[in-house]
């Protein structure tokens, strides 16, 4: 693999005096698609809102290319290139669909996205471009929202729950769609309830359970009683 | 064999001791009129209702998240009837007093149906506008004085007392069994089952709402029990003032800007702070009156600093230090050892 | 006739309401603040713009070069220094400090400029007016101010949804946290926003301060103006404030025909009528 462009270091992670994640070391190389998977309360999403800097309170460190990011606020990590597509796909709803994408190619980074490349790669979006952004379907949602976080041209793309509550159909559709987002050398992070969804799109898997990691490794060489046992705990 | 049971308890040593000192400064007050001069008389009087409109916004404001900048609509209403009772209806000003009150809750109905509908800062506004409304309506009576105001009418103020002196006794006596009224109702409304619904609201609105707690009612009880009772202290002020105009009875300084002040900068949300708030307040007023409005700048001030820096006043901050409540409303749990 | 050109007066002054209205509505709309002292900042910009005309000799217009940088900058500095730290989900910090806020602008303005009325003179066209046949008299200052003031309100809507930076309002109005994913900074974006409502307010400080005298105690009174514009027209419309201005200034104006103590308390009625039968406004868009 390549160099490394973002490691977490024992990551301690809180919600005011909860503490939500415990240790939690986590690599990540350029090119690389690594997925989170565990439970309902295991610290996924904790961990993605420690990365993207929207928790108040973390200690030790987080390192975006060698350089700690951890006391930068969220936007100026936006910034430097950590671009999320967060669950429940939170667009904004007084936002056009354009509008949506513009926001997030307004950071401003060079690189191979605008909207004539995100129109291309979701033309159902270009339709209904100027539709308020809450009534499209569930699927364009979440397109809409993998656009706009293309469109700061990112060099790590996280992706929190994307199939939740989404047609299987859809999902599929969104899957078969993600080696054409996760390309020119961009690493992503998946979060995903799916494990073999998980597994199948990543080159490694880190699974969680109660804020620390229980097991981690690539993803080809995990069995099935490895994970479900570091999942579920048992 | 030990078991462990647990008991639920609101007092402590140091609740039932400043219960206990808390007497013994009201007996000490009440025979101020022997001890204390005019002046005195005075200022403990007025520090007195500043308290109890303080503790009584505290309710509304800190328990409640009414915040209300329009409580002059009720100082200056109160007033407005002792005057009109007084003098249209020939009730003596002792009876018109309490009249007045349920005259003032009575007519927090119509205006809580209008303001209700506004929400947080917009709900302030509001109030201010209903005070706006009492104002001009007010300055429009003519029998009253119209814009420029009267005065009591002697024969009435004699009816009160014959001589000076007990006059002004007598109003100290009914400030100071006033305020020992609302300091205690504040007290007991907030260790009742609405006040512990209301503080379970103001500390997660959402929670309660699915508890079943029914926010509005709870809030329009104390918003009319609060208006009553700023209605009773505003015919006590002028009655003491002797004298009324609109400008005097609705005045968003004296009446809210103060009182919100007090409360915010002895602890908001709490049952201390507005007596910490107005020890502070009358400290730096009587030192520093004389700078006028420079004194007020510096109160803003005051007021936005410790916003921003301890958003629960000095009292906050003293009771998070030293982990203490003279007046507690948290309950604990107490863990009992019985021998079986 | 009289009664046709006490309402077209209304109608005109309602553009000014309009204005104060607008100024509380956009930092509403953005991050869901209350400026209690938004009727102070009025009569600040009032007395600023009288200490410059006055000062370099200039007629009040042309104060506004030098009083609108300095309260937009002002606006700026205010949110960044001190009012982004008081949001949250507790409404009582920002309240109780823009409430100081108000108690230190009025007293400070009374101890600089003393509690006297005072007034800026724009010359002759305060008096100048246009006639139209059937005697109705049209000052031409009220309708300039009129027509400004509409225009001020189409900019305001132009910026709010046709630009990057109105976009950028709606989206952090929308979702904070999500906004700062995308890079916006919100603190800054907050900044802006009252940057622009203190320059919306420098303008409206300026035509009070022409059209009537003003006093430090002046502000609460302006607050309450623009906050009842808001509500009539309902919360989140610039374009409803602007009917709210005017159906304000129109029940003020019949209010003070009837009985000239009767001109503010008509207007407040009007506002309570409207809370009574239509609580969200006339023209309702947002929830609060």
């Amino acid at each position: 693999m390549h160099k490394k462009i973002l490691e977490t270091k024992n990551l301690n992670a809180f919600y005011g005096d909860f503490q939500a994640l415990f240790e939690v070391s986590i690599d990540l190389f350029e090119g690389e698609i690594i997925s989170i998977i565990g439970a309902n309360g295991a610290g996924k999403s904790t961990f993605m809102k420690a990365v993207t800097g929207l928790l108040a309170k973390v200690e030790n460190d987080i390192n975006l290319k060698g350089r700690s990011i951890k006391n930068l606020r969220a936007d100026e990590i936006a910034r430097k290139g950590i671009a999320m597509v967060p669950e429940g796909r939170k667009l904004f709803p007084s936002l056009s669909v354009e509008e949506n994408l513009l926001i997030g190619g307004q950071i401003n980074r060079i690189g191979p996205w605008n909207l004539t490349s995100i129109y291309k790669l979701f033309p159902d979006l270009y339709e209904k471009k100027n539709m308020p952004s809450n009534l499209l379907s569930g699927g364009q949602q979440q397109m809409a929202a993998i656009g706009r976080a293309l469109m700061s041209n990112p060099e790590i793309i996280l992706f929190d729950e994307i199939s939740l509550g989404l047609a299987p159909i859809i999902i599929k559709k969104i899957y078969q769609n993600l080696p054409d987002v996760i390309k020119d050398g961009m690493s992503a992070i998946v979060v995903e309830q799916d494990i073999s969804k998980a597994i199948e799109i990543s080159n490694r898997v880190y699974c969680l359970q109660e804020g620390k990691i229980a097991l981690s490794g690539h993803s080809n060489k995990l069995t099935r009683e490895e994970i479900s046992k570091a999942y579920f705990g048992m | 064999m030990a078991t462990d049971r647990f008991e639920i308890v609101q007092s402590s040593s140091t609740s039932r001791i400043s219960i206990f000192i808390a007497f013994f400064i009201i007996i000490i007050l009440f025979f101020a009129p022997w001890w204390a001069g005019r002046a005195d008389i005075r200022l403990l009087s007025e520090i007195f209702l500043y308290l109890s409109l303080a503790s009584l916004w505290n309710l509304l404001a800190g328990y409640c998240g009414l915040v209300s900048v329009g409580q002059q609509a009720f100082v200056g209403f109160g007033g407005y009837l002792l005057f009109a009772l007084t003098i249209f209806a020939g009730f003596n000003p002792l009876l018109a007093i309490p009249i007045s009150g349920i005259f003032g809750a009575l007519i927090s109905l119509p205006i809580a149906f209008l303001i209700f509908r506004l929400r947080g800062a917009y709900f302030a506004i509001g109030t201010w506008v209903v005070a706006e409304v009492f104002r001009l309506s007010f300055a429009q009576i003519q029998s009253l004085g119209g814009g420029s105001g009267s005065s009591l009418p002697v024969a009435i103020v004699k009816s009160i007392a014959s001589n000076k002196a007990m006059r002004e006794s007598l109003i100290y006596w009914m400030i100071l069994g006033l305020t020992v009224l609302i300091l205690v109702s504040v007290y007991l409304i907030l260790r009742s089952r609405r006040g512990i619904a209301l503080i379970a609201i103001r500390d997660n609105e959402l929670a309660s709402k699915s508890l079943g707690i029914n926010i509005t009612r709870s809030k329009l009880f104390v918003y009319i029990i609060t208006s009553g009772l700023t209605t009773i202290l505003g015919a006590l002020i002028f009655l003491q003032k002797l004298r009324i105009s609109p400008d005097a009875a609705f005045n968003v300084n004296d009446w809210t800007a103060f009182v919100i002040f007090i409360v915010v900068i002895g602890g908001i949300g709490t049952i201390e702070g507005p007596i910490i708030g107005v020890l502070i307040f009358f400290l730096l007023r009587e030192t520093l009156a004389d700078l006028g409005t420079i004194y007020l700048i510096m109160l803003g001030c005051v007021a936005i600093a410790v916003m921003i820096k301890a958003p629960k006043g000095v009292w906050g901050f003293v009771s998070s230090t030293f982990k203490i409540e003279l007046f507690p409303l948290s309950r604990k749990l107490k863990k009992q050892i019985k021998e079986n | 006739m009289d009664w046709i050109n006490s309402i077209i007066q209304g109608i005109l002054v309602g553009g000014l309401y309009a204005l104060f209205a607008a100024g509380l509505s956009l930092i509403f709309g953005v991050m869901r603040l209350v400026n209690i002292a938004h009727g102070d900042l009025i009569i600040l910009s009032a007395f600023l713009g009288l200490t410059v005309s006055s000062s370099l000799n200039l007629h009040p217009f042309a104060s506004l070069i030098v009083v609108l940088p300095i309260m937009g900058f002002f606006g700026y500095l205010l949110q960044r220094g001190i009012l982004n730290k008081t949001l949250g989900n507790d409404i009582l910090p920002p309240l109780l400090v823009t409430f100081g806020l108000s108690v230190i602008i009025q007293n400070g303005l009374m101890e600089l400029y003393t509690a006297d009325p005072q007034k800026m003179n724009a010359g002759n066209i305060e008096v100048a007016s246009l006639s139209l046949p059937g005697g109705l008299n049209i000052g031409w200052f009220p309708l300039l101010m009129f027509i400004i003031s509409i225009i001020i309100i189409g900019i305001l809507q132009f910026i709010f949804y046709k630009t990057a930076l109105g976009r950028a309002f709606r989206a952090t109005s929308d979702d904070q946290e999500i906004a700062q994913l995308m890079g916006l900074n919100k603190n800054h974006i907050y900044g802006l926003a009252m940057a622009i409502s203190m320059i919306v307010v420098a303008i409206a400080g300026i035509f009070l301060g022409i059209r009537t005298s003003f006093d430090p105690a002046a502000g609460p009174s302006r607050l309450i103006f623009g906050f009842e514009a808001v509500i009539i027209g309902g919360l989140g419309n610039l374009w409803g404030t602007l009917i709210g201005g005017i159906i304000l200034g129109v029940s003020q104006n019949i209010g003070a025909k009837i009985n000239p103590g009767w001109q503010l308390l008509a207007g407040h009625i009007a506002f309570l009528v409207v809370l009574a039968i239509r609580p969200k406004g006339l023209f309702h868009r947002v929830d609060g």
